[in-house]
């Protein structure tokens, strides 16, 4: 069967959908991520729709749905990447989204997921000592 | 009016939501529309070929090229011959639904579009025909 994949990165659990989502798709999208959050006591959850032409009432009732199944497990999630032309479309069908927190893109969200739980941001290296010896930027 | 060019489509699986948005863009594409109005088209494409599938277990959708005075539009006729609507004045409110939706469909998808006719009878089928111009 068909499946989006999800990825485990630390505390969170990452998704990026980029197919044109059947409903079944989006219906198991919807059980694998609240078994997976579970699973790998995942935080937060990123789900990255930067691809996703189009998001009508059942794709946008499934992220309503991830939001609030994995709030009441204990995780956080944000939605990245929606293309402006969805966003408007989005609006004007009556579906703002309530409840899902998002973000522009998956480096923000990712900035979203580490604030909101309190995670410090990791820089990829310790900081270098500068001559004078404060940290460099 | 003329029309350039129809084409109708089966919807009798919840693939078949997935083709018919597939079809809806590459016309509206051919047709030129931006990329709002091709979403919006698209958009509401979806929730009305997804309602024909959930209320009346499938039907079919018609697609119209159109041109009338130099302007170009699209025109959507979805057909079906489910159990009809009793009140149409209440299906089309947002929030109502009889089934486990969210019942944004019919009124969400009327305000993506530039017309909306809904004609149905009790028993008979439903018949909505919406149109979007560049």
């Amino acid at each position: 069967m068909e499946r989006i994949p999800i990825l485990k990165m630390g505390e969170f659990v990452l998704v990026s959908i980029q197919v044109d989502m059947h409903d079944q798709l989006a219906m198991t999208l919807q059980d694998d991520l609240t078994a997976q959050i579970v699973r790998s006591r995942a935080k937060g959850v990123l789900i990255d729709i930067s691809a996703l032409e189009i998001v009508d009432s059942f794709i946008g009732r499934m992220l309503g749905n991830i939001a609030s199944m994995a709030r009441v497990l204990d995780a956080e999630t944000v939605v990245v990447g929606m293309r402006p032309a969805v966003a408007i479309t989005l609006v004007e069908l009556g579906m703002a989204l309530p409840g899902v927190k998002t973000a522009l893109n998956v480096e923000r969200g990712m900035e979203l997921l580490r604030a909101t739980l309190g995670t410090p941001v990791e820089t990829g290296r310790a900081p270098a000592e500068s001559p004078n010896g404060h940290p460099q930027n | 009016m003329g029309i350039l060019r129809t084409e109708k489509l089966a919807v009798d699986s919840a693939d078949d939501i997935v083709r018919v948005r597939q079809v809806v863009r590459a016309w509206a594409i051919e047709r030129r529309f931006s990329l709002v109005d091709q979403t919006k088209l698209v958009t509401a494409a979806s929730e009305l070929a997804r309602n024909m599938l959930l209320y009346a277990g499938g039907g079919t959708v018609e697609l119209e090229s159109l041109e009338e005075q130099g302007r170009h539009g699209l025109r959507l006729t979805f057909e079906d011959h489910g159990p009809g609507i009793a009140d149409i004045g209440l299906a089309m409110k947002d929030g109502y639904t009889t089934g486990s939706g969210l019942g944004l469909g019919l009124g969400g998808a009327k305000r993506l579009v530039n017309e909306f006719d809904i004609q149905s009878r009790p028993g008979v089928g439903t018949s909505i025909r919406i149109a979007r111009w560049r």
